[in-house]
C-alpha cells in the first residue's frame, strides 16, 4: 500500500538523518540574557571572519545557563555558559558531580546596572542604596525601630525624591542581575539604614540578617521581571511612576523612552563605570568546558576571538555597544590561550 | 348540521396579514440574524484591526535605507585585510574611506568629523568580505555597492527618529544628521527594498540592517516536513486502527481518553519531553529542526488523530457494507472506499495541526532553537534537518526582545512572512482537498 511505503520511507529518512547527525560542528552557548547581546555580536563576527559555522547562543538567565552547563560532558550538552555573575561554589560542586571538572573562567568586561524610568514620569535623580532599600524592603528602620515597611511614596523617606508611588520592576531571581542588584544596592542600603544592625540586635545571627536584608516586599510595589529587559521596558511604558532595573547597554539603546537615575550622585556611563565612580557594576563572564576544547571545532578559537583586543578591547564592537572593557584583558587572553582552569 | 359546522366562526387567518404569533416568531428570527451579523462584524473588525496593525508595523522591515558607493578593492588591500584577525572591520574601514570620497565627489557641503561616517554606516564588512571571496575577479575593479546605513539613520529617514528625540551619543550625534540630509539630497542615500530581510539569516544585536528571516523560514520548512511525514502516517494509521479494526474494550477506551487528554497538554510539556528524550537520551543534535519537528509531531498527533477519526466516522456505513458485501476484505474496504472519502476531513485536520505547530515557540525554547541562531542556509537536504537553525516564531520572539527598536519592526515583518507561509500551506491544502473531494 502506498501508505505503508510512505511510512517506511519516512522512518528510514528520519533514521538516516539521525545517524548522520552524530557530530556537532558548531559551538553551543547558553546563559545570561545580559551577556547574550555581546555573545551574539561576537558570534556573528566569528561566523563572518572564520571558516567555522556561526555559534548558537541561547538566552535564559545565568543560573539556567550554568545548570545546563553542569549537566555533563558530551555533544548533547552546551560548551559555554554565559553568566552575569561569578559561578557559585554550589554550582561548581554540581558540575563536578556530573563530570564537568575542568572549567575555564573568562571575564569579558564590566556592565553597569542602571535605574531608569519613563521620560514623561517624575525625575528620580538622587538615589542612594538606602533609598532603594527603604522603598523595597519588607522591614525598614523608622525612628530607630524595625517595623513593617510603611512607605508608599518615595518622598516619605527622602524629601529630595518625587512625591510618587513606589513601584519598582526588578530582575527575577533566575537572572544574575538580581544578585548584583541585591549585593551592591539592597545589601548596601540595609547596612546604611541600620536595618541590619537592628536585625542582629533583635536576635538574628549575622548570616540570617544578611539573608533577611535581601528580601523584597511582597505587597506588589516590587515586581519581579523574569523575562528580558524589553519586558521591564514595557512595564515602565505602562506605569509613569515605575522605575526599572536595566543594563547600561539596554538603556543607551532606548534613551528616547527612558531617563536614567543617578546613584549616589553619579550618572552611569561607560566612563564612570570604568573608573569605579558609579557603584553598581558587575563583571560579565563566560565559562568554557575544557573537555570540549579540541572536540567541538572552533570552541577555543571562538573564546580567543571573543577576548581579543579587536573585539573586547576599548575600541571594539562590544565597547561600542555598551560593554565596559576590562583593563586586565591581557591576563584573560593569556588564560584562554593557556586553557587555565579554575581550581 | 354540516352547514352549521361550515358556517361556524373560524379564526381569521390570511397569508397576506400576519397574526401576532407569527409576527413574534419572525421578529425572533430577525433578531437572531442580527446577532449573527453583529458577531461576524465584530470578528471581521478585529481581523481588520489586526491585519492593519501588522502591516503598518511590519512594512518598514521590508525596506531599508542604503548608501550607494562605487568601491574598488585592490588585491593588496584584500590580502592585508585577510591577514587581520577582525577582517570584516578592516573591510569596513576601507569602505568608510570610499564613503568619505563619495561625499567629496558629490560636493556635499557639510562639515563633519571622520567618526561621523562610522556612526552613519551600518555593519558592512561581512557583506564586502563575502562578495570578494565569492568573486575574486572583482578585485581592482570598481563595484557599485548598496549597503545598509546604521539603524538610527534608517530611523531618521523613515521618521522613527526625529531631530527632537536624538540625544548625542556614541551611536549618533545630532550634527551627523546634517550630513545624512546632504547625502539624501544628493541621492547617495535612499530607501530600497530590503531583499536581505527575506533571504538573510539573523544578525548580531548591533547590526539590524543585516538581519533576515530567510534562514529561519528554511528551518520552519524542514520542521514542517518532519511533522507532516511523521504525524500524518502515524496519526492516520492509529485512527484507522482505532476506528475500524480495534475491538471495543476497556483498553481501547483508555487509549481514546488519553489521546483526547494529550490534545490539551500545554506545548511546553512536549518541549521538556523532547529535551529529555531526543537530546539527552537519544543524543540528537541541539537546535536542529529534526528535533524541533519530532517535538512538534508529538504535539500535532492528537489533533490529527481526533480529526481523522471524526472524518472516518462521517463516512456512511453503507459504503463499508457495500464493499464488504461484494467480497472485499476489511482492509480493502477501508483503503479503497472509506479512506478516500475521509481524505478531505483528514487534510483539514492535518493542516490545522500543522498551522498550530508552525506557530509554536514554547517547545522550541528548551531544545535550543530560540536564541541567536545564524548559521544561514544548510548545506544540502539532510543537513537541513540536522544543522542548527531557528524557526520563524522563535526568530520573531528573539527580535522582539532586542534593545534596538528596528529589530521590533523586523519582528512585525517576520509576522507578515509567517502569515504568508501559513496562507501558502492552507492554499495547498485547499487545492488537495478539492482534488480528493467526492460526492455520493
Amino acid at each position: 500500500m502506498s501508505f505503508a511505503k510512505l511510512t517506511v520511507s519516512t522512518l528510514a529518512i528520519a533514521a538516516v538523518s539521525a545517524t548522520a547527525a552524530a557530530a556537532r560542528d558548531n559551538v553551543q552557548v547558553a546563559g545570561s540574557s545580559t551577556v547574550l547581546p555581546y555573545a551574539s555580536i561576537v558570534a556573528e563576527a566569528f561566523g563572518e571572519n572564520t571558516d567555522f559555522p556561526t555559534p548558537v547562543v541561547e538566552s535564559g538567565g545565568s543560573s539556567a545557563g550554568l545548570k545546563r552547563f553542569c549537566e555533563g560532558v558530551g555533544e548533547n550538552t552546551i560548551d559555554i555558559a554565559n553568566a552575569s555573575r561569578a559561578i557559585r561554589e554550589k554550582e561548581i560542586k554540581a558540575c563536578a558531580e556530573n563530570g564537568v571538572t575542568d572549567i575555564i573562567e573568562v571575564r569579558i568586561g564590566y556592565d553597569g546596572i542602571v535605574f531608569a524610568s519613563q521620560t514623561n514620569g517624575p525625575a528620580y535623580n538622587a538615589f542612594t542604596p538606602s533609598d532603594i532599600f527603604n522603598a523595597l524592603a519588607p522591614k525598614v528602620v523608622v525612628d530607630g525601630a524595625l517595623v513593617d515597611n510603611p512607605y508608599t511614596k518615595w518622598s516619605e523617606f527622602n524629601a529630595d525624591l518625587p512625591d510618587a508611588d513606589i513601584l519598582a520592576f526588578i530582575p527575577g531571581t533566575k537572572h544574575g542581575t538580581r544578585e548584583v542588584f541585591e549585593e551592591k544596592v539592597v545589601a548596601a542600603g540595609c547596612e546604611a539604614t541600620g536595618a541590619m544592625e537592628a536585625m542582629i540586635k533583635a536576635g538574628m545571627s549575622e548570616d540570617d540578617a544578611e539573608d533577611a536584608c535581601l528580601e523584597v516586599r511582597t505587597d506588589g510595589r516590587s515586581v519581579d521581571i523574569d523575562g528580558d529587559y524589553t519586558e521591564t521596558l514595557a512595564s515602565i511604558d505602562a506605569n509613569a511612576n515605575g522605575i526599572g532595573v536595566f543594563g547600561l547597554a539596554f538603556y543607551e539603546n532606548n534613551t528616547d523612552k527612558l531617563k536614567v537615575a543617578t546613584m549616589s550622585g553619579v550618572a552611569p556611563s561607560t566612563e564612570t563605570i570604568a573608573s569605579g565612580e558609579y557603584p553598581v557594576s558587575r563583571p560579565l563572564f563566560f565559562y568554557i568546558k575544557k573537555a570540549h576544547v579540541g572536540v567541538i571545532p572552533g570552541l577555543k578559537e571562538f573564546a580567543q576571538f571573543f577576548v581579543s583586543d579587536e573585539l573586547a578591547g576599548p575600541d571594539g564592537p562590544l565597547a561600542q555597544y555598551g560593554l565596559v572593557s576590562d583593563p586586565e584583558l591581557a591576563d584573560t587572553q593569556a588564560a584562554v590561550s593557556g586553557e587555565t582552569v579554575m581550581n | 348540521m354540516s352547514d352549521a359546522s361550515l358556517n361556524a366562526p373560524r379564526p381569521k387567518s390570511s397569508l397576506l396579514t400576519l397574526n401576532a404569533r407569527t409576527k413574534k416568531r419572525n421578529a425572533a428570527e430577525k433578531r437572531f440574524k442580527a446577532y449573527g451579523i453583529t458577531a461576524i462584524a465584530i470578528g471581521v473588525f478585529f481581523l481588520a484591526v489586526l491585519a492593519f496593525s501588522i502591516i503598518r508595523s511590519g512594512l518598514p522591515a521590508f525596506t531599508n535605507v542604503v548608501i550607494s558607493v562605487d568601491f574598488t578593492l585592490s588585491q593588496d588591500e584584500f590580502d592585508a585585510a585577510e591577514k587581520e584577525l577582525f577582517k570584516t572591520k578592516a573591510y569596513q574601514g576601507l569602505f568608510n574611506a570610499a564613503v568619505k570620497q563619495t561625499v567629496a565627489d558629490n560636493q556635499i557641503d557639510v562639515a563633519f568629523e571622520d567618526d561621523a561616517i562610522e556612526r552613519i554606516m551600518g555593519k558592512t564588512g561581512g557583506i564586502i568580505r563575502e562578495h570578494y571571496r565569492a568573486n575574486p575577479d572583482d578585485l581592482g575593479k570598481p563595484v557599485a555597492f548598496e549597503l545598509p546605513v546604521a539603524s538610527r539613520v534608517d530611523g531618521y529617514i523613515n521618521g522613527r527618529v526625529t531631530r527632537d528625540t536624538v540625544q548625542d551619543s556614541r551611536f549618533l550625534m545630532l550634527t551627523d544628521l546634517d550630513l545624512v540630509d546632504g547625502l539624501q539630497e544628493a541621492g547617495v542615500i535612499r530607501n530600497a527594498f530590503n531583499w536581505n530581510f527575506i533571504t538573510g539569516a539573523d544578525s548580531g544585536v548591533d547590526n539590524p540592517g543585516g538581519a533576515g528571516i530567510g534562514a529561519s523560514v528554511v528551518g520552519s520548512f524542514f520542521m514542517m516536513l518532519v511533522v507532516l511525514f511523521l504525524s500524518l502516517p502515524i496519526g492516520v494509521a492509529a485512527s484507522i486502527y482505532l476506528e475500524e479494526f480495534a475491538p471495543q474494550n476497556r483498553f481501547t477506551d483508555l487509549i481514546e481518553v488519553n489521546i483526547s487528554n494529550l490534545a490539551a497538554v500545554p506545548s511546553i510539556v512536549f518541549g521538556i519531553l523532547g529535551l529529555a528524550v531526543f537530546i539527552q537520551f537519544m543524543h540528537l543534535p541541539q537546535s536542529a529542526p529534526l528535533v524541533g519537528g519530532l517535538v512538534l509531531t508529538l504535539m500535532t498527533l492528537p489533533t490529527i488523530i481526533i480529526s481523522t477519526r471524526a472524518s472516518l466516522k462521517s463516512v456512511p456505513p453503507s459504503i463499508r457494507d457495500a464493499a464488504l458485501g461484494v467480497g472485499a476484505s476489511k482492509m480493502q474496504a477501508v483503503f479503497h472506499h472509506v479512506l478516500p472519502l475521509a481524505m478531505p476531513g483528514i487534510l483539514t485536520g492535518t493542516i490545522i495541526g500543522l498551522a498550530q505547530a508552525l506557530g509554536e515557540t514554547a517547545p522550541l525554547l528548551l531544545i535550543g532553537m530560540v536564541g541567536f541562531v545564524a548559521r544561514g542556509y544548510p548545506d544540502g537536504f539532510i543537513a537541513g534537518f540536522t544543522e542548527a537553525n531557528s524557526a520563524m516564531p522563535a526568530q520573531i520572539y528573539t527580535w522582539a526582545a532586542r534593545a534596538d527598536v528596528s529589530f521590533y519592526e523586523k519582528a512585525w515583518g517576520g509576522i507578515i512572512i509567517l502569515l504568508i507561509f501559513l496562507l501558502t500551506m492552507n492554499i495547498i491544502a485547499i487545492i488537495l482537498r478539492r482534488r480528493f473531494e467526492r460526492r455520493w
